[in-house]
């Protein structure tokens, strides 16, 4: 059995780690640095970085967050919000990411996945897709952090997005982020029996149950946790241990 | 150079920053380079690689590193190779056409295997936490990397290839994917490949990159 990925997805504005709803109205938490050290010691199998406001200014402030984390933080680290270029990706996987999230620039010129996966491979190229629900069984990709519209139908982009190179799809539910009403299963299982690279489901992990529905019946390889661990409402270690008594597959850590 | 001095061969590819500060974790000393004469005067040296094994192949080669990798193996120095960088230790690769490797270790690389047994689609890449396990011809992991190390702790992998050595005395432990074993750790006299990331898995792998610093 394939373990799924306890993910911890840290959205940061400027120098601060922040939440929203909806990916909006956001709050500040406080340090990613702290918040991120926090995890890796309880045993996240992996992290999200995303800058929510670097596509608006294009400019982007990771970097700094990035290296300063890969001094004591040894497990992989996913960077995104901003990235308009190969020498864009170059710059964050220098300073210690793996992989890099790529939505809006993706969206203006799909090229540019096929770019960063020629150059860093297709496991470095994770597509960030923001769905927003529009009908029965359909979703809109949505850019700049849930803020407009491109007009693509999510299933044909994130389709087109594979076979141009993406090995990975951070899929977020706009409509759930932040909600806390569990994960929009009908999304991830739309996508996940689309295309066979993992998904990691994003948005509505109200309480540690909320994962069990999205990796059984959505399919999803990894979820991302944001509001359920910043605010404490969970540890991850009784995630983990949740998950294992439910039969999934999951890394086994020992906490210290 | 003293013992806690390590090369890691920089070659344009891959995260380097995280290798190193996996290993400045414990105070080593770290230099990332291309230069033949630091590198032939390590004492220990890394090999890490992301990405197709005909670029890293023709980087490797146009930097004039094939020669200089091969003389540090000659040299019984302590040589790990990591992901990639434990794939060109072998003879030939399927990726893209075949490629010729640095040829430390006997044995080819060929693709993860995208379908079980019974016909059932698998993802590639291999992405993600898998268990370590004991390959079936050892009786344990002392005085190889994974000394410190349990079977069933789990390393993170992502790749989409995978190193196969001809013999299995070469082989150290293995993770299951589907139906099948995927080679984790080789290794023959001092040279050690990892296919997973040691300066991504956690406690796990710091414990291998500590281990390798005292070999």
């Amino acid at each position: 059995m394939r373990n799924i990925r306890l993910i911890a997805r840290l959205d940061i504005k400027g120098a601060n780690l922040i939440k929203g709803i909806h990916l909006d109205g956001l709050r500040v938490i406080g340090s990613p640095s702290e918040h991120s050290l926090r995890y890796y010691r309880q045993g996240i199998d992996e992290i999200v970085y995303l800058d929510c406001v670097a596509s608006l200014y294009g400019r982007n402030h990771l970097c700094d967050i990035v290296s300063a984390a890969a001094k004591d933080i040894f497990v992989p680290m996913t960077v995104g919000g901003g990235i308009r270029s190969v020498a864009d990706a170059f710059q964050i996987l220098r300073a210690g990411a793996d992989k890099v999230a790529v939505n809006t620039a993706a969206v203006a010129d799909p090229s540019l996945i096929t770019e960063i996966a020629r150059q860093f491979g297709s496991q470095c190229m994770v597509l960030s897709v923001e769905a927003k629900q529009i009908g029965p069984e359909r979703w809109e990709a949505f850019t700049n952090n849930g803020r407009e519209r491109s007009g693509l139908d999510v299933i044909d982009w994130v389709k087109l997005g594979v076979s141009l190179g993406a090995g990975e799809i951070l899929l977020t539910s706009v409509d759930r982020e932040g909600t806390r009403k569990g994960f929009d299963i009908a999304l991830v299982r739309a996508v996940s029996s689309e295309v066979s690279v993992p998904i990691i489901a994003s948005g509505g992990m109200g309480k540690p149950e909320d994962l069990l529905g999205v990796v059984s019946e959505g399919g999803a390889d990894g979820v991302a946790m944001a509001d359920i661990i910043h605010y404490k409402r969970a540890e991850i270690w009784e995630i983990r241990a949740m998950a294992q008594a439910a039969g999934l597959g999951v890394r086994r850590y020992e906490q210290k | 150079m003293s013992k806690n001095e390590i090369v890691i061969i920089d070659y344009g590819v891959g995260n380097l920053l995280s290798v190193q500060r996996g290993f400045e974790y414990f105070g080593a000393k770290v230099t990332l380079t291309a230069d033949h004469e630091k590198i032939l005067n390590a004492d220990r040296v890394v090999l890490p690689g992301v990405g197709a094994f005909g670029n890293a192949m023709r980087s490797l080669e146009t930097l004039g590193l094939v020669s200089i990798i091969r003389e540090i193996a000659n040299l019984q120095k302590p040589l790990l190779g990591i992901c990639l960088g434990m794939q060109l230790f072998m003879d030939e690769s399927a990726e893209f056409g075949k490629t010729q490797g640095l040829g430390l270790i006997p044995g080819f690389v060929i693709q993860v295997p995208v379908r079980s047994l019974t016909g059932e689609e698998l993802k590639i890449p291999h992405i993600g936490w898998s268990e370590l396990r004991m390959s079936s011809e050892k009786t344990g992991w002392e005085g190889s990397l994974l000394q410190d190390n349990q079977p069933g702790d789990a390393a993170y992998f992502v790749h989409s290839f995978m190193a196969l050595p001809s013999s299995p005395e070469y082989r150290l432990a293995h993770c299951i994917y589907s139906d099948y074993e995927l080679p984790a750790v080789i290794g023959r006299n001092k040279i050690t490949g990892c296919q997973f990331h040691p300066e991504k898995s956690g406690e796990v792998g710091l414990k291998i990159l500590r281990r390798f610093m005292l070999q």
